[in-house]
């Protein structure tokens, strides 16, 4: 009914996801800042440490539920793993661990570099300012329309000479006559008990009597006042009086 | 100033982009009409200097612009020290500022180009769709070819709008990796696992 008032706003309910990603672009990222704070050797990395504290991490920040950070999260404790595993002495075979994450730290770490260095030309350059703003068209503008009056007419009666003959469609009045021939046959059957087609619709009927003279006995068939019979295929349609009993 | 050097003073006035020097050497008269056999670096070549004229025009005290060579053409810009009053007067915006992950992903494109997404998310170590496509909108990088391996995957390059919001001539102003603090061997051939 009311607004909530200012000293007692509805808060967003909280979902379980938050993701700070202002704070790092990725878990190397945030690996890089880890290192950095501690001021640890990338390339010697102390693997035990930076594992706990990244975890840590994700933990306060709720990047926990993230896929990227929790990938991370279980590579360095493989990496822990493995580090923990006995190996021989002057083994030649043994491949420090560490040695794709370092690499890919070491990559990621000029990536940062280059940002920084992106960041500063794209400031400096935001310092000049072009010729308006608008986005650059692909295609040059279409030129201002010139065009004389009599130019206009000719091509106006070019494209009416063109049009075809309208084809229009001719609205008639319905003729068809069912309430006149229904009163034709009730007559004939007060008259008759059996009469044919011919007595309804006469020697020469036109198409409209014929179309009124079929439905009106259609409809009478329906209502049961008649019956319609034809004894053979194509011959004259006998129409007999529907006895009261049947009918009812 | 030469006839020449005032014509593509006007030209670059009436466009609101930088324009090449292939471009601009399309204004001379020579490369309108008659000159048909002739070289067409000829008229690169007299442009090129009337460029250089007009840049001189304008360098210096007297203006309020200057001829700035940027993204593979040439632009008329404003001098820096007018960017402020003419901000705060609202008379031109300043473009948006990339995001962090936006720049990273712009800077691995620009090193790496042709380069497809899969690569970007290894180096970034996320997920780098959304910012890929948010950048081809924003028209600073573009598809440019498919890659061999599994699904043919689309492979990225930078655009002139990118360099354009960097203000540099070409992608040979990027400092070069071994310029870097960090020196880092270049990218190994793709190691069999």
């Amino acid at each position: 009914m009311t607004a909530p008032s200012p000293t007692n706003p509805v808060l967003p309910e909280q979902s379980g996801f938050v993701v700070e990603l202002e704070q790092f672009s990725g878990p190397l990222d945030l690996l890089l800042h880890l290192i950095r704070e501690d001021e640890l050797d990338i390339t010697d990395l102390l693997i035990a440490k930076i594992a706990d504290q990244f975890l840590a991490v994700i933990n306060e920040l709720g990047l926990n539920q993230a896929a990227d950070y929790l990938e991370m999260a279980a590579r360095l404790l493989r990496i822990k793993a493995q580090l923990l595993l006995p190996r021989r002495l002057g083994d030649d075979e043994w491949e420090d661990p560490r040695s794709e994450l370092v690499r890919r730290l070491l990559e990621y770490q000029q990536i940062r570099e280059l940002v920084g260095w992106l960041q500063q030309a794209a400031t400096r350059r935001a310092e000049q300012l072009g010729r308006g703003y608008a986005p650059p068209s692909p295609e040059l503008p279409p030129a201002p329309l010139e065009i004389e009056l009599n130019d206009l007419l000719a091509a106006a009666e070019r494209v009416i000479a063109l049009i075809p003959e309208p084809m229009l469609h001719r609205v008639v009045p319905r003729p068809l006559d069912v309430e006149g021939a229904t009163a034709r046959i009730q007559a004939l059957l007060v008259a008759q008990e059996e009469f044919g087609w011919s007595d309804v619709v006469g020697a020469r009927p036109s198409v409209v009597d014929v179309l009124s003279a079929f439905i009106s006995l259609l409809e009478l068939a329906k209502r049961g006042a008649l019956r319609l019979a034809q004894p053979a295929p194509f011959a004259p349609v006998v129409i007999r009086r529907e006895s009261p009993r049947e009918a009812a | 100033m030469s006839p020449l050097a005032k014509l593509l003073e006007a030209a670059l006035f009436a466009a609101s982009r930088p324009l090449t020097l292939e471009e601009l050497a399309t204004l001379g008269p020579e490369a309108a009409g008659e000159g048909e056999g002739e070289e067409g670096g000829e008229a690169e070549a007299e442009t090129r200097a009337a460029l250089a004229e007009l840049r001189g025009a304008w360098a210096g005290e007297d203006h309020g612009v200057e001829l700035v060579e940027i993204a593979g053409g040439w632009q008329f810009l404003t001098r820096r020290e007018y960017a402020e009053p003419i901000e705060r007067a609202q008379f031109a915006l300043r473009p948006r500022r990339l995001s962090p992950a936006a720049l990273e992903t712009l800077a691995i494109v620009a090193y790496r180009q042709p380069v497809g997404r899969l690569e970007v998310d290894e180096i970034r170590g996320v997920d780098s769709e959304a910012v890929l496509d948010k950048l081809v909108e924003r028209g600073l990088i573009e598809i440019v070819s498919r890659g061999e391996g599994l699904g043919r995957p689309l492979l990225y390059g930078t655009t002139p709008q990118f360099l354009e919001i960097l203000g540099l001539k070409g992608l040979d102003q990027l400092p070069r990796l071994d310029e870097l603090s960090v020196a880092l061997r270049p990218p190994a051939p793709a190691e069999p696992e």
